[in-house]
């Protein structure tokens, strides 16, 4: 056992910047930091060759509490943003975080075409069915029927299936984790961020303020027995057919991945030959 | 389109500059469309009031060009034989009119194309020799060699043409003896693309938008070959931000768009303003608002270039005064951006970027654009330090020991967000300050004349303004330019001298509103009694009627200068 | 290649005990660590100060371990990550149950669980002992769990207990971004 020891080398605190999180006590995004940092311990990258990518909300202050270079954008564009900055600079291991209303809502196109661009990025949603950081408005994974200011009654609209409509898109990994399960949340990260290709990473992280009934996802939330599956088919079925509450990798494929990593074969001068009378 | 090209191309060949520009219908396909073309001796930057010939292939849908194709008494119209007579909207000019059995030459002359015995015509009509339009259609043909033969026979047949009309016929040019030497033929866009190349862009995401596709698709390949990408984006939206990320990771990027585009991309140019990433944005502006119209020229983007952000949102605005210009103006802009860790947005137009010209070889300003950049392991490093330059030393994610969040929040010299008075007009002032205090250098504005009259204009109106200042000259009517090509920041102490001396200036654009003329008034105290000269798209600004106009103008101010 | 994650099986030499053990206390700290770092940035004093002082017991714990097995202060630990039998480490608080305006008696509730459940991992572990070596460290460190459920009943003894509204704020959150 011994020598499969974690190296000492780097520790997850080693990933944290110290800054004090402004997220509720209690919040899940807690746990996702955590599982984040465990995540990179794992991969022993350094900080300085990892850049967090967010939009805005609660989940998407994440960047500022890594150790690791962070970009905190606006509301919904994170993964434009993570992936101009992969495609730029491939060298560097790009993480893009963010909530259910940035990703799925006002970023949801962008969602659909990370996806089947499959760019070599990790996105990771804190997904808790709620607007956190504007007070509690329902977001895309929002049951029909929860009652909210905004949208007394409930919505009435179906919640938006994003591990489902990620496969289809083209997403190249694809797993559900669990905000409570720092260590097996931090084991999938890892996981994903190893995977080619765009890695979708949905964590249930419950919003303890606004949906304080999410604090029993503990007592349903289980790992999936199954192994993990390359083909689409079968992960549909997997995805469509579960209850929400299989924590574990659903889809790990190996569709081509986007790259457009070559070298220069002129100089800017040589093209002024093109216009030159 | 074709025969256009082929004479602009057979023109430079010849030793001579040239400009054409495109027209079209609505249609995708096989719509009514016109190349605009002026040729002579000098650079031309504008088209000029009157054309001398219109060569129509057939009449379908001419009228409704007949406003951008002006014709007088001295012109010729001359239209195929077997297509009746010229509408009457061209007649009305008082050209005379002319028939040629243009598609009857092409009868039976298997791959023979109408539009090369058109070559032939309108290149005697210009005056080019017969053997430099052989070889630009020799140089340009991809096709089988037969079907090249046959067209060099109607393009002999078409030049043969034009000896019938003594007496009808526009005076030919004179051919240079020997061709001016460092001439390129280019397009604006592609310009603007080059441009962005020589300062060091390697990124560009983009999503397709009239007129600014063309920047595009000469950069994609471009790129590719320069170990760069291009990478076409779902939309807006998401190509400003992929450059945000692609430049926040330390490589110069840019996208480009017209007005709908530029609209979408507001919410992230403030991003870049705030965390301080460069970027460039080069908008190709068409008439608008909303989609507009698409495929004409109008610089009425200017009011929401300079100042269509939400906050106070320091940025760069320059505009080429020329096609050549597209280049230099959106090199500097790249390596302003980068020097100033700022967004610059490029106001280019539909005019210079669709239209082809042969211009003399932009000036090579030299080196790619330089980032300060902070070192790696830089004790105590942060990130948005208040340096006496507003410049702070970027740090590049992959160097170690300068790790640090960028944020669109307001934030401390450490990039933590804050809320608080203190940090925020500290931010404030320093994003501001960087922009102020930069040396612009002589670049900013071209400058010419020292007359107590001034007309202020910018971007492609300038070639018009400039070729009018001339004609007025040489009525003795003196007047200075001023075409700016930094709008803001705006300069000042720059202006002061610049006007030096001058009792009043009249502001020449091509809006409704009269955008420039707000603006100047907003920042600065212009002389004497600022007016305006401003008519929106799609109808250029000719060098004739801005004569005119700016005759009656000084003779105004000459007089209520002699009344005080 | 990473190493794979081990499950705690049962141990079958003293060191591997001692490992597990090491690991989980471990997590107990951070995360009693990270809650008073929570409670602190909310303003929430008291109970920062009590959750400091849980992870300073627990620091303790860790010191021994250790100190008894002659270990660096490094020493690394296999990655248990996610397989204990529950999601997290059984020593630790779940973030969840934490709240901006919770009472120091809330904390030791959730203390006492914890170490109740640390408690029960070792009893466990006692009970299916490979050999006597292991069943007498296992025995040790039931023990220790014990005093630590002492000195948070002791603990408890001393702080009001809560009403019933303790919960209310007439502030509604505040919306940020
Ligand atoms: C363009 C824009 N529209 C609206 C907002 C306001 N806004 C900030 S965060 C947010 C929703 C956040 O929800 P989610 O992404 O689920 O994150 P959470 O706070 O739940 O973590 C909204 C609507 C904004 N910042 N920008
Ligand atoms: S409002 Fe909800 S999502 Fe936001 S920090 Fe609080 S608990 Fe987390």
């Amino acid at each position: 056992m011994n020598d499969m020891a974690e190296s000492a080398a780097l520790a997850a605190a080693d990933y944290k910047s110290g800054y004090k999180p402004v997220w509720c006590p209690g919040c899940g995004d807690y746990g996702v930091l955590g599982a984040v940092t465990r995540a990179l311990a794992i991969l022993q990258r350094p900080p300085h060759e990892v850049a967090v990518v967010s939009g805005i909300g609660c989940s998407s202050r994440i960047p500022a509490y890594t150790s690791c270079y962070g970009f905190h954008g606006v509301h919904g564009r994170a993964l434009a943003a993570g992936t101009g900055l992969k495609v730029a600079r491939p060298d560097l291991t790009v993480i893009v975080a963010g909530g259910d209303g940035d990703g799925y809502s006002i970023g949801g196109n962008h969602f659909l075409h990370a996806c089947r661009r499959n760019v070599d990025l990790t996105y990771i949603v804190m997904d808790n069915h709620v607007y956190g950081m504007t007070k509690g408005q329902a977001s895309p994974t929002t049951e029909p029927d929860w009652d909210s200011k905004l949208a007394p009654g409930g919505t009435g609209v179906r919640s938006f299936h994003p591990l489902v409509i990620a496969l289809a898109a083209g997403a190249n990994f694809i797993a559900r984790a669990f905000s409570g399960d720092s260590g097996g949340a931090a084991e999938i990260i890892a996981q994903a961020i190893r995977h080619p290709g765009f890695s979708f990473v949905e964590v249930m992280s419950p919003c303890v303020t606004f949906r304080p009934e999410q604090k029993d996802w503990k007592q349903s939330v289980r790992r999936t027995g199954v192994p993990e599956t390359g083909d689409p088919a079968q992960a549909a079925r997997r995805i469509m057919t579960d209850d929400g509450f299989n924590i574990g990798v659903l889809y790990a494929g190996d569709r081509p991945v986007y790259a457009r990593e070559r070298a220069a074969t002129v100089t800017p001068a040589e093209l002024e030959a093109e216009f030159a009378l | 389109m074709t025969a256009g090209t082929l004479l602009l191309d057979a023109a430079a060949r010849a030793g001579l500059y040239g400009l054409m520009v495109r027209t079209s219908g609505p249609q995708i396909r096989g719509g009514e469309a016109a190349a605009l073309l002026r040729l002579g001796p000098q650079p031309l930057a504008t088209l000029d009031d009157r054309f001398d010939m219109l060569l129509a292939i057939d009449w379908q849908n001419l009228h409704r060009f007949a406003d951008e194709i002006p014709l007088g008494p001295a012109s010729l119209i001359v239209g195929d034989s077997g297509e009746g007579e010229a509408p009457e909207a061209l007649l009305a000019s008082g050209a005379q009119a002319v028939a040629l059995p243009l598609k009857k030459t092409v009868k039976g002359a298997t791959g023979a194309w109408v539009n090369m015995v058109a070559l032939g015509f309108g290149g005697a009509i210009a005056g080019l020799p017969v053997e430099v339009l052989e070889e630009a259609l020799r140089a340009s043909w991809k096709r089988n060699p037969q079907a090249l033969e046959a067209n060099l026979t109607v393009l002999r047949q078409g030049f043969a043409f034009a000896a019938g009309l003594e007496g009808k016929r526009p005076q030919p040019l004179a051919m240079p003896a020997v061709a001016p030497a460092g001439r390129w033929l280019i397009s604006g866009n592609e310009a603007a693309g080059f441009g962005a190349i020589r300062a060091g862009v390697r990124f560009v995401a983009a999503y397709p938008i009239t007129p600014a596709t063309e920047v595009l698709e000469w950069l994609a390949p471009a790129l590719t070959r320069l170990g760069g990408t291009l990478l076409q984006a779902e939309d807006e939206l998401a190509s400003i931000n992929m450059i945000i990320g692609a430049a926040y990771g330390g490589v110069p990027s840019l996208t480009a768009t017209a007005g709908p585009g530029l609209a979408l991309m507001t919410e992230a140019i403030g991003l870049a303003v705030t965390a301080e990433v460069p970027i460039v944005i080069v908008d190709v502006m068409r008439g608008g608002p909303s989609t507009g119209i698409p495929a004409k020229s109008e610089q009425s983007d200017l009011s929401f270039a300079v100042d269509g952000l939400p906050g106070d949102a320091p940025r760069l605005v320059l505009a080429p005064t020329s096609i050549g210009d597209c280049l230099t103006t959106t090199e500097w802009a790249v390596r302003l951006a980068e020097a100033l860790q700022a967004p610059a947005i490029v106001l280019s137009d539909q005019f210079m970027g669709q239209s082809r010209a042969v211009v003399d070889q932009p000036p090579a300003t030299g080196g790619t654009a330089q980032r300060l950049v902070a070192a790696a392991n830089t004790p105590g490093y942060l990130r948005y330090a208040d340096t006496p330059s507003g410049i702070s030393p970027m740090a590049i994610p992959g160097t170690p020991g300068t790790t640090y969040t960028a944020d669109g929040l307001e934030h401390t010299e450490k990039g933590i967000p804050s809320s608080q008075a203190t940090d925020h007009s500290r931010q404030l002032d320093k994003r501001e300050r960087k922009l102020m205090q930069y040396d612009y250098g002589p670049r900013w504005a071209d400058v010419e004349g020292e007359a107590d009259l001034a007309i202020i204009t910018f971007g492609s109106t300038t070639g018009a303004v400039r070729e009018a200042i001339a004609r007025s000259a040489l009525q003795g009517v003196g007047l200075r330019l001023v075409a700016l090509r930094l709008l803001a920041p705006l300069q000042p102490a720059a202006l002061d001298r610049a006007l030096a001396g001058v009792r009043q200036v009249l502001v020449v654009e091509q809006n409704h509103g009269g955008q420039l003329l707000r603006y100047l008034r907003s920042r600065y105290d212009l002389p004497g009694r600022a007016t305006g000269l401003h008519r929106p798209g799609p109808l250029p600004l000719r060098p004739g009627e801005l004569t005119a106009a700016f005759i009656d103008w000084a003779a105004v101010q000459g007089s209520r200068e002699g009344r005080a | 290649m990473n190493p794979p994650i081990q499950t705690p099986s049962r141990p079958e030499t003293l060191e591997e005990l001692m490992l597990q053990a090491l690991a989980m206390e471990r997590e107990a700290v951070e995360r009693y660590s990270e809650l008073a770092d929570m409670m602190q940035a909310h303003n929430n004093r008291d109970v920062a100060e009590l959750f400091h002082k849980m992870a300073g017991y627990e620091q303790h714990h860790v010191d021994h371990i250790l100190k008894d097995m002659s270990w660096p202060a490094d020493k690394a630990t296999p990655r248990y990550a996610g397989v204990w039998t529950a999601p997290d480490g059984p020593e630790v608080v779940p973030i969840e149950e934490m709240h901006y305006l919770m009472q120091p008696w809330h904390a030791l509730q959730l203390a006492l669980a914890a170490e109740q459940r640390a408690h029960d991992f070792f009893d466990a572990l006692v009970r299916n002992a490979a050999n006597d070596t292991i069943r007498r460290a296992a025995e040790e460190m039931r023990a220790e769990e014990a005093e630590h459920i002492e000195l948070v009943r002791a603990w408890m003894e001393k702080v009001p207990q809560p009403d019933s509204d303790w919960a209310a704020d007439p502030d509604p959150p505040r919306y940020i971004d």
